[in-house]
């Protein structure tokens, strides 16, 4: 830019304007960094102006130095400010742009399931985890002895033919697949101190062909309390305790005379499901009763010191009438549609 | 067991209008649970007719038709058409009524037919339900019988009559009998109870019995020292008509018990087994040779039974013999040389009562349960039997003309019940009900069983036929459910505390829930493979297999869970389903190359078998260890807006090594593998320190081609158990130290086929403790990089522990670095 070379209100006020319009007429960053080096940089009109105070006699240099600098704080401040404005014009653009359709974005990862019968496995154990109980396991390839015989099942009982049992190839006598988890009493007994208070949840096998209602592999969840003066109103208590929390406050117990070799007095249990679709109604759930001493004494307890209670339900049974469910096949078949619908929670 | 409610009425007082259902309520409350109803699908009105006249109508469609005038008792006779032709002017018939209902159901209604109103239908046999003569009508006749017209048909063949069925269980076979049962209604209802065997007319014949047909037990070799037979009753019953029917009433009864009429003689025998639950054997008389003889089977002996099978016998079989040889299987089946015929006038009744342990074995051996078997192998009250034979006696007699023979023979040692001591309060103790005296002792007789009082304890003696009755428990079940199992009340125990999940049983979930959370799902597959499955991942490896599989084409447990994933891989595929990521957390089966598995002789079951036997018996039993397989197929992440597909492929099954090794705070190593069901190239060993662990892989295109399977296939499967048990018990924590990093890349150039791991852990080695973190960022083969060589870059980070390191530091950590892999694998600085 050519003079004005002399400082003078005039010369002042003209840069002033020129820069202050300059910087308002500025609409992005871009503009305004040409207008900052135009009226703001070293050779910009003001910043001649203010070198030329060099040259201004020194009783006028107060006065002159006042105009100039005044000058050049309103365009700074005028630039500043104007600055901070298209910064925040730029920013709610770039925003506006940068927006996406948040029902069209690609999912990274493909949702996955548990299953509900092992879910629903865990569920029953937390409950009696809850309770102080610890959860036992054992071998589903079992020896005979710890699935029949040390549960009072006569090796000529009628209710030893009534299990349908898989056995292993007669080479290796004596082995069976359990049959139910029975078996983990006796080895509780035979390894815990005593009193014992567990359930042993895992996979049980019969020969049933698989239909709607059956299947060869499926799972039970069994109880054993063995402690000196349970009786069988603890068992009921227990029961409906179990009941109340996987149904609701709502849901109770029934008890049937029933016969299994491992208990006696045995029995037949039914749950009140209060909530069950179509209506609260009576289902039949397991079997339970007060432990046979026989078990107790294949166990190496004395049964004139320590009596208890054991129950067992089937998982399948479980989940089928707690959500519904017409058939078994969907279980074991290994359609990942059928644990999607549960997802990580029974 | 199917109770015909008549039949029940006739030994306890059962209200008239109590429904199928109310007798089930009544029969469960005592533990006889419900198991169905059958019969009393008829509805009336349907009533005896007398066919009046009638006239044969030839048809267009070639049928000829009858059209009948029926007399049912009303002013008019009907007209009813009939399409068969079996009958004659005179006949009683029975006629169906328009609002009848027959089974099916089907109505029945005036309706036009063969141009006549047909105003009823004359019923056939299997219309009524009787039997399945369906070729002609039932004419009344036939069963001896001759009613007024228009006489109800349901009450005369007692088809108002229905049965409920309920489950009797093993300890309960007094329950296989209407006896039984009405007891047990009695005990729950409190109605009268009238006992079957008590009845006077029967305690008169049962002591009148000969002794002039020759019989000697002479069991040889006992079961488990139990004799054979210890009762054995025959009874002579002559002079019968062959020619009689069987009375429609007993016929009823029959069916709705669920056995079919065979002849009266046969008949008579089954009814009296159903009333009392004891087995009867009736024998032809003339074709007995001699007296009998009852044995045990010798070696090599056979016997063809009544179903035409020849079987060989067992030394442990129970046999009825006479002079011409075997006759039968003692309680199981009888033979066809001496069998009751339409011709037989003469039979030789046995009640006898065998073992219930030689029973079961001979019918399991043979397989050949029997309602004989069935019954002897739950107990016969071995008192019944003199009482049984007796009533079918008089049975004979009133039914099919027959004189009683005082001829007949008698033995009997059964053994009496054992007295059991009840102490004061011990029910109370295991029930948790205070049942007063009174309740305690009304309840055991109410079961039949006798008690005598001294000082605080009871002594009960059982009835004879409940040999289940054994101890105190077993006499506080009867007590509770006699009194009610309602009267149990609910008391919550409280336990020890415990000490919750164990590690493996939390670390075995925290398993499933990573998986699952990154996106794969579970599956519960069966663990039964095919032999060539097996061998296709197991090569000769041992396997347990089944004795009975229930399908043959599978019997091997498996030693993998791969092959369960992969079925279930195709049952989804097949289903339409292209994206799969599966797993499952499972045992599996791991018997030792050379070892033998299984046991000896059994233990007793009620009593500690002691320490060594215990031993042994676990010993015997294979390694049973968890593990958890995945599998992946198609695309890992689906085609997205922005996003490429990722198609699933040894890389995920990696991962999800990885992604385990974390939920298992397990550190693991993947090394290059084989396998023989696996792609040679892309097959990854995992390590925890020395250990194999297990095996990520693609399946080997060939099988995946065999299974029809695409081609890529990545299988991932790992020991659980070991992966617990190696796992970090305690994690060994360092402090967090904040002095800035220094943050420097490092190229290398090795030969192709040196793995990375081993370049990326040189340099780990060699850069020293100052290296906090080092990542293979890239591979790169191509220009810049002489052929038969790759280019690896890593990023390292590299921290002081008690300063801020120079530049330099880091750089002379990175060299020493890079001077081991240079020793170690000729690696050289990229420049």
């Amino acid at each position: 830019m050519s003079e004005p070379r002399e400082i003078s209100e005039t010369s002042v006020g003209t840069a002033v304007d020129a820069a202050l319009s300059a910087i308002a007429e500025a609409g992005d960053s871009a503009t305004l960094k040409s207008v900052r080096s135009a009226h703001l940089g070293e050779s910009a009109p003001l910043s001649r102006l203010n070198a030329e105070l060099r040259n201004v006699p020194n009783d006028q240099k107060a006065s002159a130095g006042k105009l100039v600098g005044q000058a050049r704080g309103r365009v700074t401040q005028a630039f500043t400010a104007r600055e901070a404005e298209i910064a925040a014009a730029e920013e709610t653009a770039r925003l506006a742009a940068e927006g996406v359709d948040v029902t069209a974005l690609a999912l990274r990862w493909t949702p996955g399931a548990r299953h509900p019968l092992t879910l629903l496995q865990e569920e029953m154990s937390d409950i009696f985890v809850g309770m102080g109980w610890e959860v036992a396991e054992g071998p589903e390839l079992e020896n005979e002895w710890f699935n029949f015989d040390a549960m009072n099942f006569d090796e000529d009982h009628p209710a030893r033919a009534m299990q349908d049992t898989f056995f292993i190839e007669p080479a290796q006598p004596h082995l069976v697949l359990r049959t139910h988890t029975s078996p983990v009493q006796i080895r509780s007994l035979l390894e815990r101190p005593l009193p014992v208070y567990i359930v042993a949840p895992g996979r049980t096998y019969r020969t049933d062909e698989l239909d709607a209602t059956h299947t060869p592999v499926f799972r039970q969840i069994e109880g054993l309390a063995i402690d000196k003066g349970l009786t069988m109103a603890h068992l009921r208590g227990t029961l409906e305790h179990l009941a109340r929390a996987m149904f609701g406050d709502e849901a109770k117990i029934r008890l049937r005379p029933n016969f299994f070799p491992f208990t006696e007095p045995s029995a037949e249990m039914d749950v009140w499901q209060p909530n069950a679709k179509g209506g609260a109604r009576w289902v039949e759930w397991g079997g339970c009763g007060m432990v046979n001493r026989n078990v107790l004494r294949a166990a190496g307890v004395d049964p004139e010191e320590y009596q208890g209670f054991a129950f067992g339900m089937g998982i399948e049974r479980t989940l089928q009438f707690r959500n519904d469910m017409n058939d078994m096949r969907d279980m074991v078949e290994g359609d990942v549609r059928f644990s999607q619908q549960f997802g990580m929670v029974v | 067991m199917r109770v015909p409610i008549s039949w029940l009425r006739e030994f306890v007082d059962v209200p008239a209008d109590a429904s199928a259902a109310d007798i089930q309520a009544d029969l469960v409350r005592v533990g006889l649970e419900e198991e169905g109803v059958h019969g009393g699908e008829l509805s009336g009105p349907i009533v005896v007719g007398t066919v009046v006249d009638f006239v044969d109508e030839p048809q267009k469609n070639g049928k000829t038709i009858r059209w009948c005038h029926v007399d049912v008792g009303e002013a008019e006779p009907r007209g009813v058409v009939c399409g068969a032709h079996n009958f004659f002017a005179g006949d009683k018939v029975v006629v169906s009524l328009p609002g009848a209902v027959l089974p099916g159901p089907f109505p029945i209604s005036a309706r036009k037919t063969y141009g006549h109103i047909s105003d009823g239908m004359i019923a056939s046999a299997r219309e009524l339900g009787l039997g399945d003569e369906h070729d002609g009508i039932l004419r009344l006749a036939e069963l001896d019988l001759d009613p007024e017209p228009g006489t109800d048909a349901l009450a005369l063949l007692g088809l108002d009559d229905f049965a409920v069925e309920v489950n009797v269980t093993p300890d309960r076979g007094y329950a296989f009998s209407i006896r039984g049962i009405a007891r047990d209604y009695s005990n729950s209802t409190g109605a009268v109870f009238r006992d079957p065997a008590r009845t006077a007319s029967l305690v008169e014949l049962v002591q009148e019995p000969g002794d002039g047909f020759p019989v000697t037990i002479a069991d040889q070799a006992p079961v488990r020292g139990r004799a054979g037979c210890r009762v054995f009753i025959t009874r002579v019953v002559r002079g019968l008509d062959p020619t009689r029917a069987t009375p429609t009433w007993m016929v009823s009864r029959l069916r709705l018990a669920g056995i079919r009429s065979i002849s009266l003689a046969v008949d008579v025998t089954n009814y009296v087994m159903l009333e009392l639950g004891q087995p009867i054997h009736g024998y032809d008389l003339d074709k007995l040779t001699g007296g009998i003889t009852v044995r045990r089977a010798n070696r090599g002996e056979t016997l063809v039974t009544l179903d035409a099978q020849k079987r060989q016998l067992h030394t442990e079989d129970l046999l009825i013999t006479d002079e011409s040889g075997i006759i039968g299987l003692a309680g199981v089946m009888g033979g066809a040389t001496t069998e009751i015929t339409d011709a037989t006038t003469a039979v030789l009744i046995e009640a006898a009562n065998f073992d219930p342990v030689s029973i079961a074995r001979t019918a399991r051996r043979h397989k050949l349960p029997s309602e004989a078997s069935k019954r002897f192998e739950r107990g016969v009250d071995p008192l019944v039997a003199e009482v049984a034979a007796a009533r079918v006696a008089q049975l004979l007699v009133e039914l099919a003309g027959g004189t009683v023979d005082v001829l007949g023979s008698r033995l009997y040692e059964a053994l009496p019940p054992t007295p059991i001591t009840l102490r004061d309060g011990f029910i109370a103790s295991l029930m948790g009900v205070d049942y007063t005296a009174d309740e305690v002792s009304d309840s055991l007789r109410a079961i039949g069983a006798s008690i005598d009082t001294t000082d605080d304890v009871l002594v009960v003696t059982p009835p004879t036929w409940r040999p289940d009755l054994t101890d105190e428990p077993t006499l506080a079940e009867e007590v509770a459910r006699i009194v009610g199992y309602d009267r149990i009340p609910s008391v919550l125990p409280v336990a020890p505390p415990g000490r919750g999940l164990n590690r493996s049983q939390q670390l075995r979930r925290a398993a499933a829930t990573m998986l699952a959370a990154n996106g794969l799902t579970e599956i519960q597959p069966y663990p039964f493979l095919s032999e060539a499955a097996h061998q296709r991942f197991s090569g000769d490896a041992p396997a347990m297999r089944l004795a009975n599989p229930l399908d043959a084409e599978v019997p091997v447990m498996r030693r993998t869970v791969l092959p369960g994933l992969l079925d279930a891989a195709r049952r989804n595929l097949s289903r339409g389903l292209t994206d799969l990521a599966l797993f499952e957390v499972g045992v599996v089966f791991l018997p030792e190359p050379g070892r033998s598995y299984g046991s000896g002789d059994l233990p007793a079951g009620n009593a500690h078998p002691g320490a060594d036997a215990l031993a042994e018996l676990n010993a015997g039993i294979p390694p049973q260890p968890w593990h958890v397989g995945a599998l992946f197929l198609g695309d890992r992440i689906a085609k997205q807006p922005g996003l490429s597909a990722v198609p699933a492929s040894l890389a995920d099954a990696v991962t999800a090594a990885h992604q385990l090794a974390v939920s298992l705070a397990v550190p693991i190593r993947v090394e290059q593998g084989n396998h023989p069901a696996m792609h040679p190239g892309r097959t990854a060993e995992i390590f925890v320190g020395d250990t194999v662990v297990g095996v990520a892989g693609e399946l080997l295109p060939a099988i995946a081609d065999e299974l029809d399977l695409p081609r890529v296939v990545a299988l991932l499967e790992l020991d659980l158990s070991a992966l617990i048990e190696l796992g970090a018990r305690d994690v060994a924590t360092a402090p967090i130290v904040t002095f800035p990093a220094a943050t420097q890349d490092l190229s290398l150039v090795v030969a192709r086929d040196v793995p990375a791991g081993d370049v990326l852990a040189a340099v780990a080695e060699g850069a020293g403790s100052l290296l906090e973190s080092v990542r293979l960022v890239d591979d790169y083969r191509g220009p810049g990089v002489e052929v038969g060589n790759k280019s690896l870059t890593f990023a390292l980070r590299f921290r002081g522990a008690d300063r801020t390191l120079t530049a330099a530091e880091a750089s002379q950590a990175k060299l020493a670095g890079v001077l081991v892999a240079a020793e170690r694998f000729g690696a050289t600085l990229r420049e």
